[in-house]
């Protein structure tokens, strides 16, 4: 029996809309101010930086995840809840879903998005590709959050070869 | 140019808490980074000023606002068409002073601080959605019309409502007609 799409309980519960503009414009806002180059340049440098998008992201995730449905929260598959992610929360959070979903099985899954919404506004192609990881770190945060709330610790990185596709690369890390 | 013309997607709604969530979480952060109020205050100012000035560009070409020709009318575009659409709800607007050039934008429920009960402790003068400000500043400013923007009154610190004053700085040249006697 498929799990009714818990957003649609989400919905019910009044959600509420903003203008999607403002939230891109506010994550541009917070790429260009909280990835300043670490004082101590190096490799650890970039890295801190990254790491305060993706916890910020992660909180959201975590609220986020927080705010579904309890029937949601008895997913026991790992790859109903990889499913969840996305079909439910990338429909909830981009109004799209995820375009392909690979998995090895063992714990790592590759999550495609051909044209993720935060790099559509910034080029097509090639340009800009070393810049994109800078507007992919609050949402490699948000997917560890959810998932954190959803019972899964999790690594997530991602790739990206031609904006506006991107690669979210999730491994489950195991207890 | 490399990238093909922007599309405008057909849906520009977005699930509000990830807004107001993100928005919570940005606050948080500052927090940790600065620890005076005045920092973090300033600090979401200019984040916000620094939106305000693109987002401008976005609220002109979708709104199709008529021209304004005086602070008032400006004051109720912003707060009847612009808060309108980008936060969903709709403040009322109060003039100031008889020049007529000091507005407050009177918010009953204030959507940024949804999620928020109280100012965290030891952060009495923390200006939580100070955002907002700097947003207003930094639209007004690209369309050429310095003002200041401050909250007055705020919910989170106890007051009845939530109120934005706008100082338009400038007051326009009045050409007084000399009369010859």
């Amino acid at each position: 029996m498929r799990a009714r799409s818990a957003w649609a309980g989400v919905r019910r519960l009044g959600w509420c809309m903003a203008d999607k503009v403002l939230f891109e414009f506010l994550h541009t806002e917070m790429v260009a101010e909280l990835w300043a180059p670490h004082p101590d340049p190096g490799p650890g440098g970039q890295k801190r930086s990254l790491s305060i998008l993706e916890s910020i992201g992660f909180r959201v995730g975590q609220a986020l995840g927080e705010r579904l449905p309890q029937e949601t929260l008895g997913f026991r598959e790992e790859l109903d809840v990889l499913k969840f992610l996305c079909k439910d929360l990338w429909v909830a959070v981009f109004h799209k879903q995820m375009d392909s979903l690979r998995t090895n099985h063992q714990g790592t899954y590759v999550l495609q998005d051909n044209s993720f919404p935060l790099l559509v506004p910034m080029a097509s192609g090639l340009q800009y590709v070393e810049e994109a990881p800078k507007f992919l770190a609050f949402t490699c945060g948000l997917l560890c959050g959810t998932l954190s709330t959803l019972g899964f610790q999790s690594l997530v990185t991602t790739s990206v070869t031609s904006l506006p596709a991107c690669k979210f690369q999730v491994v489950i890390r195991k207890p | 140019m490399s990238r093909p013309a922007h599309r405008r997607p057909e849906c520009h709604k977005i699930n509000k808490d990830l807004l107001v969530l993100t928005y919570g979480a940005l606050v948080a952060q500052l927090c940790e980074d600065h620890e005076k109020d005045e920092d973090v205050n300033k600090y979401l100012d200019k984040m916000g000023y620094g939106i305000g000035t693109r987002l401008v560009e976005d609220f002109l070409a979708r709104s199709c606002v008529r021209r304004c020709h005086n602070y008032s009318e400006i004051t109720h575009i912003i707060a009847e068409v612009a808060f309108k659409m980008y936060l969903g709800v709709t403040p009322s607007v109060t003039c100031n002073n008889s020049s007529k050039n000091a507005f407050s934008l009177i918010l009953d429920k204030n959507p940024l601080s949804e999620f928020v009960e109280e100012l965290p402790a030891g952060r009495s003068s923390l200006c939580y959605c100070n955002l907002l400000c700097g947003i207003i500043r930094g639209a007004l400013e690209m369309v050429h019309l310095a003002a200041d923007v401050t909250f007055l009154q705020d919910r989170l610190k106890g007051d009845r409502v939530t109120e934005i004053g706008i100082t338009f700085l400038k007051q326009p040249k009045e050409r007084k007609s000399q009369r010859r006697k």
